[in-house]
């Protein structure tokens, strides 16, 4: 392999790596909040890139774009109200089959709505053969948008938790949700906002990314395996862990192409989550003492 | 329970069977009897999966990859040629012991596949043994890991079946033969045999049925049900709890697997949508819709949901409809649709939804 060709792979992994970083910290955001994971987050990403490829026929890019993220967040903030909002203290086999009902009733909609057509946004700038010579290889300019837009949502976001007051409201529910209820925190619209925080940052990851990935209705699934891959690989619950392990995924996906048939991606990425869960349930990166603490 | 209780209500089952089949023809309505025996295969896995789910309190999203693994290995084992293998000692041992099938494709060329019966062990081995392997680690997880992690399996079944030639890739694989049980009795979509396949399904059901209904009865039962209370108290108590979640784990896979197979059978081949994701989802909606800890409700659910979705009642809206279920049910009557109803009617009430 030449050093162009292992660049070519490493950008590729690099890209997908980021994306499922942005997934993960999604699962992060409602498993602090909530101690439950979100099966249907792979469905803000796909109604993200659905969304905006609609609304492009009525408004600019941008706007379009900024559009999608709102009416996404919407759908985050309804799900949290309508389902999980007013049961009390539901077990985590009742929460998992009820996020896996809402996710199937996102993807049927999106069926209904959008067909099972392929859809996809022209790319940002110029075309699918624009490029940049970026390290003496060819780089299209929408994998560095990609890039640095999972950078700014996690500079954004760590901000957000860290100097915010609500950030550090919602983290004092992370921590503790009864010590949080005594300071006057209230904790369910805690998270409500951490829905719509999830689905914000997945429908905006979920638009940057359709011109490279495309977008089609049942694609949330594959990317909510692949996000909750990179969390538990990360260590639930930690976001930063989770972009380093979204790379390592990405990477090592972008270079099993080159030994193994494309249609055995998913398999790796999936043989990879079945084996970290055997071996190391807390992550590369967890604590053994913290994991046991928290209900799975 | 004593034990008359225990059967009284299969022998009813069984009437209402009989009844069915006979008013069915009687009335030129025949055709119903397809659905319900296939309603009766995939009913099969169902209930295997209340008692891994209901009993013992651990979720699968991957069952459909075990029915996949029981009908794709039938179906190519009996359909494929393995005439270019023949010179080797394992096929001509098979061959001795009378084993494999010789036949003749359309052209006169011989072909050389495998005898349904022995196909047949071998899937639902093959079954067991990824059940037992993949048990052993996933077991030890709970919630949403071991969610995850059933998922997962599910996820790479399909993408095998759906990237392995040997599978047929996306067309599955057809003209699957016809499985002869015995002389005169065989498992095949040929409408003649109709009647007597609605029997060979049921047949099959209530034996797994009466199987599963003295397993939860038993001391295994008991210790089921110990672990799904609480884990940690059924291990002080004694109960082995690995073991016991891994004999049931392996259990609900073989009847996934004998289910994937016979069904296979009947319908002349299998394709990719059976190993998908929302098929092993659809059943654990009707686990859950039956009441988790319900036998009878998870079967009379299964042959339900399973008989209007197969009549094409749902239309587009099938895998919505699911979806929908899966929701209310687990919003307003975890305890399953039938504790909406006052009384002890419908069997045993547990806590299945905490």
């Amino acid at each position: 392999m030449d050093l162009s060709l292992f660049l070519q792979y490493l950008f590729a992994g690099i890209t997908y790596g980021v994306i499922y970083a942005i997934v993960a910290i999604g699962f992060n955001i409602i498993y602090n909040t909530t101690g439950i994971i979100n099966f249907a987050q792979g469905e803000f990403l796909m109604l993200g890139g659905m969304i905006s490829i609609s609304l492009l026929q009525f408004m600019p890019l941008p706007l379009a774009i900024a559009a999608a993220v709102l009416i996404t967040m919407a759908v985050g903030a309804l799900i949290e109200m309508v389902f999980i909002r007013w049961i009390d203290n539901p077990s985590v086999l009742r929460m998992v089959i009820i996020t896996i009902g809402i996710s199937i009733l996102i993807r049927e909609a999106a069926l209904h709505i959008w067909g099972e057509s392929v859809r996809t946004l022209p790319y940002f700038i110029g075309s699918s053969v624009t490029a940049v010579t970026l390290f003496g290889t060819k780089i299209s300019p929408q994998v560095l948008i990609v890039i640095g837009t999972c950078a700014i949502i996690v500079l954004f976001l760590s901000a957000f938790f860290r100097f915010t007051s609500l950030g550090r409201e919602m983290r004092a529910c992370a921590a503790n949700r009864r010590a949080a209820t005594l300071c006057g925190i209230n904790v369910k619209n805690m998270v409500t906002l951490s829905f719509i925080l999830s689905a914000g940052i997945g429908a905006l990851a979920g638009a940057v990314m359709s011109p490279i990935t495309y977008s089609q209705y049942d694609n949330g699934t594959g990317l909510a395996i692949k996000g909750f891959t990179v969390a538990i690989l990360g260590g639930l619950g930690n976001s930063l862990a989770a972009v380093a392990a979204g790379l390592l995924l990405g990477i090592i996906e972008a270079f099993s192409i080159s030994i193994l048939p494309l249609a055995f991606q998913d398999a790796v990425a999936i043989a990879i989550l079945l084996f970290i869960l055997f071996v190391r349930p807390h992550g590369l990166f967890g604590s053994r003492e913290a994991a046991r603490l928290k209900e799975f | 329970m004593n034990q008359a209780r225990r059967y009284l209500p299969l022998a009813g089952v069984l009437a209402v069977v009989i009844g069915a089949q006979i008013l069915a023809s009687a009335t030129g309505k025949a055709f119903y009897l397809t659905q319900l025996t296939m309603a009766a295969y995939y009913c099969l896995l169902i209930i295997g999966l209340c008692v891994l789910m209901g009993y013992a309190g651990q979720i699968s999203i991957g069952h459909a990859g075990f029915f996949a693994i029981g009908g794709y290995l039938s179906s190519a084992l009996t359909s494929h040629d393995f005439s270019a293998h023949a010179g080797t000692l394992f096929m001509r041992t098979l061959d001795r012991a009378g084993l494999l099938l010789h036949h003749q494709s359309l052209y006169g060329e011989s072909l050389l596949s495998f005898q349904p019966w022995l196909a047949f062990a071998i899937a639902v081995a093959v079954a067991i043994l990824i059940a037992f392997l993949l048990g052993i680690p996933v077991l030890k997880l709970k919630g949403h890991y071991l969610a995850m992690a059933t998922l997962g399996f599910g996820i790479i079944i399909y993408r095998i079946v759906l990237a392995a030639e040997f599978f047929g890739e996306a067309d599955g694989i057809s003209e699957v033969p016809p499985f002869i049980l015995l002389p005169g009795l065989s498992v095949s979509g040929d409408f003649a045999a109709r009647v007597q396949n609605y029997y060979i399904a049921w047949g099959l059901l209530l034996a797994g049925m009466l199987l599963l209904l003295n397993l939860i009865n038993s001391r295994t039962g008991r210790a089921l049900r110990a672990i799904h209370g609480s884990e940690e108290a059924a291990e002080a108590i004694g109960v082995n709890t690995a073991r016991a979640k891994l004999y049931t784990f392996v259990l609900s896979a073989a009847f996934a697997a004998v289910a994937g197979s016979f069904l296979a059978h009947f319908n002349g081949g299998i394709g990719p949508s059976e190993a998908s994701v929302m098929k092993s989802v659809r059943y654990v909606a009707i686990v859950a819709v039956g009441g988790m800890a319900n036998l009878w409700g998870a079967m009379a659910m299964g042959i339900l949901l399973n008989f209007m979705s197969l009549r094409g009642m749902f239309g587009s809206y099938d895998d919505a409809v699911f979806g929908a279920i899966l929701i209310l049910i687990m919003l307003f009557a975890p305890q399953g649709i039938l504790s909406l109803f006052p009384g002890k009617v419908f069997g045993t009430r547990t806590r299945a939804g905490k």
